[in-house]
């Protein structure tokens, strides 16, 4: 299982938390053409190595946290609030229960 | 053109695999005689008419019928692992075409029709067995889309029914179909012409009818650049070398935004892993496939007796294939509300695979803004079954250079267009 440190609950299990993609920065509704939004709402980068994303302590305090993590190992790298700077005990292993078999 | 090619028995010529017989198991089991290779190994050579990234049941599929329908056989096949080594050989194999928009039952219905016909057109046992997909309801919301599904196949031509849980105990006698169940059984979208097939032996039967028409599967041949000159694309780079190609199509599924980002054409794609496990094996007692999208849950018996189960896609984006305990600990608990009977069944695996999941649960496919660069993408939780059509038409769009209707909704700028092809009722679980 991965663990997250939330950065106001401290560590906990990754199902209390709800995945919310990519971080990116949205275009202003009242002044975007419909390109723009369209590729703000369906395209990202999905890169095999790190990636900033948005997550939410969903099961916890509620709060929007930012998690940097590594999508080759799901290594967490480094995770804060929002706009702050990465909390102290951010860097944890997956310890997930691994089998690579084909069926 | 399509199926110009179908039934050929090319005999034992040149190395190539013999046609497969009764006679010949026979001759050769006295005789010792051994087997050919059912494909070959070649030198990578500095060109092709077409470079084919991805050694799954699409690009081999691609690579066969451009041999076979339209006579292009100067095609490479690359891939990084060994082929099937992606989706394609980690997949629960079940096929169906009870999708929910016509664009989309129209195709997978083609891919049915494809299937049914595969074994005798490979010579290659791919052993599908149509024994019936059953998707549950268990809510009024369920039920209301399993009804608009149903209608929507019916005027298709697609054999759909919704069904009642007295019909559904007597298809599945071990379901719990009682109204004491935590989520009840309300009824059931039933679909005759669905089933499970031998993923492996599709992707074995379609890399040796490639092979034998003279194209070139190159297992551990990673594809580390593709070259593009003035908006077209001239070739690859690889890990044993530079190839240079007229036409590239990228079938690499879980990985495909990594391959189209190296052309430079953008692509609304996010890489999930999916899991899924299976039991010991015992009596066969499970004839259709059973799905419930409440309970997050699908189960299939395969032919060894062993049960498959699957489920949704894991909660978060990754390239890992790591198995998870909270995914094996709630598929257990959610088959259990199903089937209670299965509770002293044990486990004997469980894996994961990558899917590229697209906004609208449909495939990308077709030309892209860099001539020469083709995409067959976005194949998510549901491609496999979606391997010969897609192998047909894109075939046919390379060789013809026009996209044929079948596909032409699934084209990459339809997202640009706001013009989706919404099939998240009918792909989210039942896969
Ligand atoms: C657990 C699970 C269950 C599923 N169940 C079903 C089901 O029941 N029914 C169904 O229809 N679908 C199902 N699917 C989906 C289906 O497996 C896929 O959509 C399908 O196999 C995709 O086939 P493909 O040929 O496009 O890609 P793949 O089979 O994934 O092949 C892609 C290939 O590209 C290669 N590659 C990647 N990068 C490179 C590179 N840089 N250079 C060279 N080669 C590269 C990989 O090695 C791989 O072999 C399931 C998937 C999973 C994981
Ligand atoms: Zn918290």
């Amino acid at each position: 299982m991965i663990t997250l440190s939330c950065p106001w609950c401290g560590p906990r299990n990754v199902t209390e938390f709800a995945y919310g993609g990519e971080s990116g920065a949205r275009p202003d509704p009242a002044t975007a053409t419909p390109q723009p939004w369209r590729r703000y709402l369906y395209t990202n980068a999905n890169p095999a190595g790190p990636v900033t994303e948005t997550w939410l302590h969903r099961a916890g305090c509620r709060r929007y946290l930012v998690v940097e993590r590594d999508t080759t190992t799901n290594e967490i790298l480094a995770i804060r609030r929002p706009g702050g700077a990465p909390s102290t005990s951010a860097r944890h292993a997956t310890t997930g229960r691994a089998t690579e078999q084909r069926p | 053109m399509a199926g110009a090619g179908r039934g050929h028995g090319n005999g034992a010529t040149n190395g190539r695999s013999p046609r497969y017989s009764a006679w010949d198991l026979a001759r050769r089991g006295l005789t010792g005689e051994a087997w050919p290779p059912a494909w070959r190994k070649h030198e990578l050579r500095p060109s092709y008419d077409v470079v084919i990234i991805g050694g799954g049941v699409h690009g081999l599929a691609t690579a066969h019928y451009l041999a076979a329908n339209h006579g292009i056989t100067d095609v490479a096949v690359l891939d990084k692992g060994y082929i099937g080594g992606g989706g394609s050989g980690r997949n629960t194999a079940i096929l169906r075409s009870n999708y929910l928009t016509p664009e989309g039952i129209a195709f997978y219905d083609r891919s049915l029709e494809l299937y049914r016909g595969l074994a005798a057109d490979l010579n290659f046992n791919v052993m599908f067995s149509q024994r019936g997909h059953m998707t549950l309801a268990h809510n009024d919301a369920s039920l209301r889309t399993m009804r608009w599904r149903a209608e929507v196949n019916k005027l298709v031509g697609v054999d759909s029914e919704v069904i009642d849980p007295d019909e559904v105990a007597k298809l599945v006698p071990r379901m719990d179909v009682s109204s004491e169940a935590r989520y009840p059984i309300l009824g059931a979208l039933w679909h005759p012409p669905g089933g499970i097939i031998r993923h492996d032996a599709v992707v074995w039967g379609y890399a040796r009818g490639a092979d034998s028409r003279g194209v070139q599967i190159h297992q551990n041949t990673e594809v580390l650049g593709i070259d593009v000159v003035a908006g077209r694309v001239t070739g690859v780079q690889t890990s044993r070398g530079a190839v240079s190609a007229p036409i590239v199509v990228n079938c690499t599924a879980g990985w495909s935004s990594l391959i189209s980002d190296m052309a430079g054409v953008e692509m609304p794609v996010h890489t999930f892993p999916l899991q899924a496990a299976v039991t010991e094996p015992v009596q066969p007692f499970l004839d259709p496939v059973v799905v419930s999208g409440t309970l997050h849950v699908y189960v299939s018996q395969t032919d060894r007796g062993e049960l498959v189960f699957g489920a949704s896609v894991d909660p978060f984006a990754s390239y890992s294939t790591r198995g998870s305990l909270e995914f094996i600990e709630g598929l257990a608990g959610h088959v259990l509300q199903l089937m209670p009977s299965l509770h002293n069944l044990r486990l004997l695996r469980q894996w994961a695979g990558l899917c590229d999941m697209t906004p609208d649960y449909s495939p990308i496919m077709g030309p892209t803004p860099v001539e020469g660069f083709y995409v067959d993408v976005g194949w998510g939780t549901y491609g496999f079954k979606a391997g010969p059509v897609s192998g047909e038409q894109m075939a046919a769009c390379i060789a013809t250079g026009a996209t044929p209707e079948l596909i032409a909704p699934f084209a990459l700028s339809r997202f640009a267009a706001g013009e989706l092809v919404g099939e998240k009722g009918a792909a989210a679980v039942g896969h």
